[in-house]
């Protein structure tokens, strides 16, 4: 129970329902999810994990329900919302044909978020992806390409993070940096959603869990909990 | 627990004031289908009195002989063919400001019938031009424009048709249909525009028409006749396209509609 | 923002740079097209010179309609696009620098290949100046409302539909293109033609850009 004088939750979602799916929409997701937070959203493909995310990113329009971000319905100030989060899709993001540096060089700058070409080349040297600095990223593997696409969310460095299976086609150590990264970030105090089907290797007391399985069964209302 | 929230997304109004709730899809089912027999009533008996007047009672023309009679039909269709494009403009701005599904049915709605409107009138203005003019078609202003119009119409339906995805195949029509509404002044004015083989407007609203009051009464009721089968005909179709969207409002909207006031019925039903 | 702007134009420029195929493929095809058509018509100077600027622009037209999908799809499918709608910055002026760019590295060797096509119609030095000139102010029209129809089409099915959606837009943008330069031919000025096509392209630099953005956020919901 959080004391009452605590800071207003980084996200809420209140009576969500996606668009997609079954004719009814699936039942209404209330949630919310505060500063130090990782709120870890698991269930069947198909379940409607990669919908929850780009509603709450503000790319899909609910059915009904409203995200609450910071200053309110999202809505009312999309530019405000997209400053604050990270979006990290299926898709990386990256253009084959430019190589690894000026694809992270103006992905930041469109993300509102420019970084100088050293700090991009410091960065990705600590996710083992220096050599490939000048390589275009059409043949980076797809490990490396999702590891790129992860450097570029911590190095923009916002508050909230949406991640849709950050860890596909990691390697173990890479899955282990992503870790690392996760917790740096929330010790930051910053907040993360994660679309994913293994645990997110955070500290339990930060984490709360996301079965979307229990929303696919319409009338059924679940209430998040701590994991 | 949470604590609940400042932020509740409000609700809609149980009770709307008057004709305001018929904006709800599950209510206007119903009364389209009280209206619709009224327009088509009206549009045949208009249509009767309109072609009688043009046909049997308005004289031969001085220079086009009887030829002239189709234009009862072509004006009165070019008419509807600009109208109901900017009636569908009207009805794609609501539903993109405002949001509410029956503006985007019914731009959908009236499409084909527009359509229609638009191939009507160069069909039967070139069975006009051909013994007026000597030729079926010429590629002056007013006609071109009038042929962009029908491939703006073809194109919404396509694109309409190219998805199934309802909410996209909704407001990418209603955005193209907006960037295609600038044609439809460039129709009306091009005859004053540019110097053209079709001939200026012959009823303003200004000035007193040129052509005998006759024949002036028989294009107006061939107008009010189109304009009532076009009504009945778009509420035939919403009629449709409520049913194919949204079949469990069509059943709560009866139930709404015979006295019973409550939230909207559809999740509620049990499928 | 102008950091921005600018870091996004580069990227497509960039890109065009390395896909030489793709980003020619306009030039090409409306030089190709374009050689056609006195091979089929004959070699008749009086002809060629009547139809001179209808095919020349037409054969641009087809061209630039073959490229439109260019600044879309590839970003559309790897992801980019969606980064582009999450952005801070305003997706219209985004949308803006990207057409803006397209039309740059697609229609401007266009228009540089035009004075060469437009000597084997037989064109007075006069009339391929119009000629230039019209591009100019046509060809972004063309790339801006070809755009917003890329915008509206995005991921959907049927290669008829895009051509379709927009050569009614087209249509005005032609007439008056070819127009300009067929008016020199018989004396008269071209201005009145290219102010219009100069009012066009001022509506679609103001409109398109907004439109395109808001199809985008339809196509990608």
């Amino acid at each position: 129970m959080r004391p009452a004088d605590a800071p207003p939750p980084m996200l809420s979602a209140r009576g969500l329902v996606s668009r997609r799916g079954a004719p009814e929409g699936s039942a209404p997701l209330d949630f919310d999810v505060h500063a130090g937070q990782l709120l870890h959203v698991q269930g069947a493909n198909g379940s409607g994990k990669t919908s929850l995310l780009r509603m709450l990113a503000g790319l899909l329009r609910p059915l009904d329900g409203a995200v609450i971000g910071w200053g309110g319905d999202i809505r009312r100030d999309p530019a405000a919302h997209f400053a604050r989060t990270a979006y990290l899709g299926h898709g990386n993001g990256l253009s084959g044909d430019l190589t690894a540096l000026e694809n992270l060089r103006c992905a930041l700058h469109v993300a509102g978020t420019p970084h100088g070409d050293d700090a991009i080349a410091a960065c990705l040297q600590t996710w083992r992806l220096g050599g490939c600095l000048h390589t275009p990223a059409a043949r980076l593997s797809q490990g490396q390409g999702r590891r790129l696409a992860l450097a570029g969310v911590v190095l923009g460095a916002k508050p909230l993070w949406l991640l849709d299976e950050p860890d596909a086609g990691l390697d173990a150590a890479s899955l282990d940096q992503l870790g690392e990264a996760l917790a740096a970030h929330l010790a930051a105090g910053g907040a993360a959603v994660v679309a994913s089907h293994r645990g997110p290797a955070t500290p339990a007391k930060h984490t709360q869990t996301l079965n979307m399985d229990d929303y696919a069964d319409a009338g059924n209302v679940v209430s998040v909990g701590a994991a | 627990m949470h604590n609940p929230s400042t932020f509740d997304a409000p609700r809609p109004a149980a009770a709307r004031s008057s004709w305001m709730r018929y904006a709800s899809p599950a209510l206007f089912y119903p009364l389209a289908g009280r209206m619709i027999p009224f327009f088509a009533a009206g549009a045949a008996l208009l249509a009767a009195a309109g072609l009688y007047t043009g046909l049997v009672v308005a004289p031969i023309d001085s220079q086009q002989g009887e030829v002239y009679r189709i234009l009862f039909i072509h004006v009165a269709a070019a008419w509807m063919s600009m109208f109901l494009y900017l009636v569908m403009a009207g009805y794609a701005a609501l539903g993109l400001i405002f949001n509410t599904r029956l503006s985007f049915m019914m731009m959908r709605a009236l499409a084909p019938t527009g359509a229609l409107f638009t191939f009507l009138t160069l069909w039967t203005g070139a069975l006009w031009g051909k013994p007026t003019w000597g030729t079926w078609w010429v590629w002056d202003a007013r006609l071109t424009s009038e042929l962009i119009l029908l491939f703006l119409y073809l194109g919404f339906m396509a694109l309409q048709a190219a998805t199934d995805d309802t909410q996209r195949a909704d407001r990418g029509g209603a955005i193209l249909l907006l960037a295609g509404v600038v044609n439809v002044p460039i129709i009306y004015f091009s005859v004053q525009w540019w110097s053209t083989l079709h001939q200026g407007a012959s009823i303003n609203l200004t000035a007193a028409p040129s052509m005998a009051r006759i024949m002036v009464t028989a294009m107006l009721l061939m107008v009010a006749a189109f304009w009532l089968y076009s009504a009945a005909v778009a509420l035939a179709r919403v009629r449709g396209i409520i049913l194919e969207r949204e079949p469990g409002a069509v059943q709560a909207g009866g139930e709404m509609a015979a006295g019973q006031t409550g939230p909207r019925g559809a999740r509620t039903e049990a499928k | 923002m102008l950091a921005t702007l600018s870091q996004l134009a580069l990227r497509e420029v960039r890109l065009a740079w390395r896909r030489p195929a793709d980003t020619l493929g306009a030039t090409l095809f409306f030089i190709v097209t374009g050689s056609l058509f006195p091979l089929a018509v004959g070699p008749d100077p009086v002809l060629l010179l009547a139809i001179g600027p209808g095919v020349l622009w037409v054969c641009a037209l087809l061209g630039i309609l073959l490229s439109l999908n260019r600044p879309f799809a590839q970003d559309y499918d790897n992801g980019a696009l969606e980064q582009l709608l999450v952005s801070p910055h305003p997706l219209p002026m985004l949308v803006g620098v990207k057409l803006g760019a397209h039309w740059f590295s697609t229609c401007v060797p266009l228009i540089l290949a035009s004075p060469v096509l437009a000597l084997q119609f037989g064109l007075p030095p006069h009339a391929i100046g119009i000629l230039v000139l019209s591009l100019l102010l046509g060809t972004p029209t063309l790339a801006l409302v070809g755009g917003l129809g890329a915008a509206l089409t995005l991921g959907l099915r049927g290669g008829a539909l895009l051509p379709l959606l927009v050569l009614p837009l087209y249509v005005p943008v032609l007439i008056f293109g070819a127009g300009a330069v067929s008016a020199t031919y018989a004396g008269l000025g071209a201005g009145p033609q290219l102010s219009l096509l100069g009012a066009g392209l001022c509506l679609a630099i103001l409109l398109c850009p907004w439109g395109a953005s808001a199809a985008l956020r339809v196509a990608l919901d």
